[in-house]
């Protein structure tokens, strides 16, 4: 177990609506930088006067510890958050967690499937594989939203087809969608042949990462090649109060992201 | 063009070759109808490039989009099982390049050969299986906005 730290102080120095109740907000240290995150680790953010969220990164930016938090508004702190402009401060705690397993992905393809706001956490692995091409193979993303209008990061996912294969799809197209229409899974069967050693990292709904998984393992890709990134109720971030408990792991300490080889036989316990 | 239809892939070879003889391939432009709801049910398709949206007729409106179906997928299974009518209509989305197969001749083939005809209503079923696990994973409305969380 680490220590509780008390939060350090954050500027948003950008906002960025993303839809219509989420918002990327980029930060920069007031004095003090907390050390380097990981693409997949997480912060506990602090509104001051509220609550403290947990909240992966969605941005890494550079070397002067800057970073984006992309927040849904769906309680008083996320609420909160999504209310601050440039100028307003907020209070960081971390980095926790464990980050997307990147090393192992070195020589394979990577094949990344994301479903609603599980987006923001592996958007740091898309900015790595592309900005690292010659470490990797074939990166393929998948996305699922509700509507198009709830899709994250649109001219960023536009930018991305240049590089790797992006496919999206809504559960309820809208007036003028003349993309894909259904589940995210609906995707693997265009997103070509998924070798043994393709890596595959999924965000999403809980209901979504089980179902993708099992799409994925029914095409041959191992359990252990399959990470999941899983939320439960993080309260501390250090593996103190158990709040994030899932069976034998503190997911604020051995998650988030957990291979689906460990982490899958846990989903399947309605108990958990 | 894009990989061999996860249809197909899992057939042994010689079945591979004999439903792909009686294939052809066809085109269909932006905005084209493939079939219509209530129609006869008389080929089916594996895309090859192009999105299918598949839609329902309610009057007074234009057709909601249900689905669709890209490249690798089948396209049509109503042929498979009688009356054989469809269930829904499909519309080309944008340029849609497909094999299409001719409905009572693969069942013929599928009667003449038992095998081959098991085998190919196991893939169709199991496509058919994993598109009704999508749509229940739909209706639960799993990215909606929620409330009461911190």
């Amino acid at each position: 177990m680490s220590t509780v730290t008390p939060p350090l102080p954050y500027r948003v120095t950008a906002f960025r609506p993303e839809t219509g109740d989420a918002v990327s907000l980029e930060l920069q240290p007031v004095e003090t930088a907390l050390p380097a995150f990981l693409p997949g680790q997480f912060s506990m953010v602090h509104a001051f006067g509220v609550g403290e969220v947990p909240i992966s990164v969605s941005a890494i930016r550079g070397r002067d510890g800057a970073l984006v938090h992309t927040v849904r508004e769906v309680g008083a702190v996320s609420g909160a958050l999504c209310r601050l402009r440039p100028g307003d401060v907020l209070g960081l705690r971390g980095p926790y967690g464990t980050g997307w397993d990147l090393d192992s992905a070195t020589g394979t393809d990577v094949l990344v499937i994301a479903g609603g706001i599980g987006l923001a956490p592996l958007r740091p692995v898309v900015h790595q594989v592309l900005d690292h091409p010659e470490r990797y193979g074939d990166l393929r993303v998948l996305v699922g939203a509700r509507t198009a209008g709830d899709l994250l990061y649109r001219d960023e996912l536009e930018s991305w087809r240049t590089s790797a294969q992006v496919e999206v799809t809504v559960d309820r197209p809208t007036p003028g969608w003349q993309g894909a229409v259904g589940v995210v899974t609906t995707l693997l069967d265009r997103a070509g042949p998924l070798g043994d050693d393709t890596r595959a990292l999924l965000c999403g709904p809980e209901v979504m990462i089980r179902h993708t998984a099992q799409a994925l393992l029914a095409r041959g890709v191992p359990a252990r090649r399959i990470q999941v990134s899983l939320e439960r109720n993080m309260k501390c971030g250090t593996g103190h109060c158990g709040h994030c408990q899932l069976g034998p792991l503190l997911l604020c300490l051995d998650g988030p992201v957990v291979d689906y080889a460990r982490s899958g036989p846990l989903l399947a316990v309605r108990e958990l | 063009m894009t990989e061999l239809p996860f249809l197909l892939d899992a057939l042994p070879q010689a079945h591979r070759d004999r439903l792909l003889a009686l294939a052809r391939d066809n085109s269909f432009p932006p905005g084209g109808r493939l079939f219509d709801e209530g129609g006869q049910a008389d080929r089916f398709w594996l895309i090859r490039s192009g999105e299918v949206a598949l839609d329902l007729y309610v009057p007074g409106r234009p057709p909601p989009v249900v689905q669709t179906v890209g490249p690798g997928q089948l396209l049509g299974w109503s042929w498979l099982f009688p009356p054989y009518r469809w269930h829904l209509g499909a519309q080309a989305l944008g340029p849609v390049d497909a094999w299409e197969f001719p409905a009572d001749e693969v069942r013929a083939l599928c009667t003449a050969d038992p095998v081959l005809g098991y085998q190919l209503t196991l893939r169709c079923a199991e496509v058919i299986g994993e598109r009704l696990r999508a749509t229940r994973i739909r209706l639960l409305d799993l990215y909606a906005p929620r409330t009461g969380a911190p």
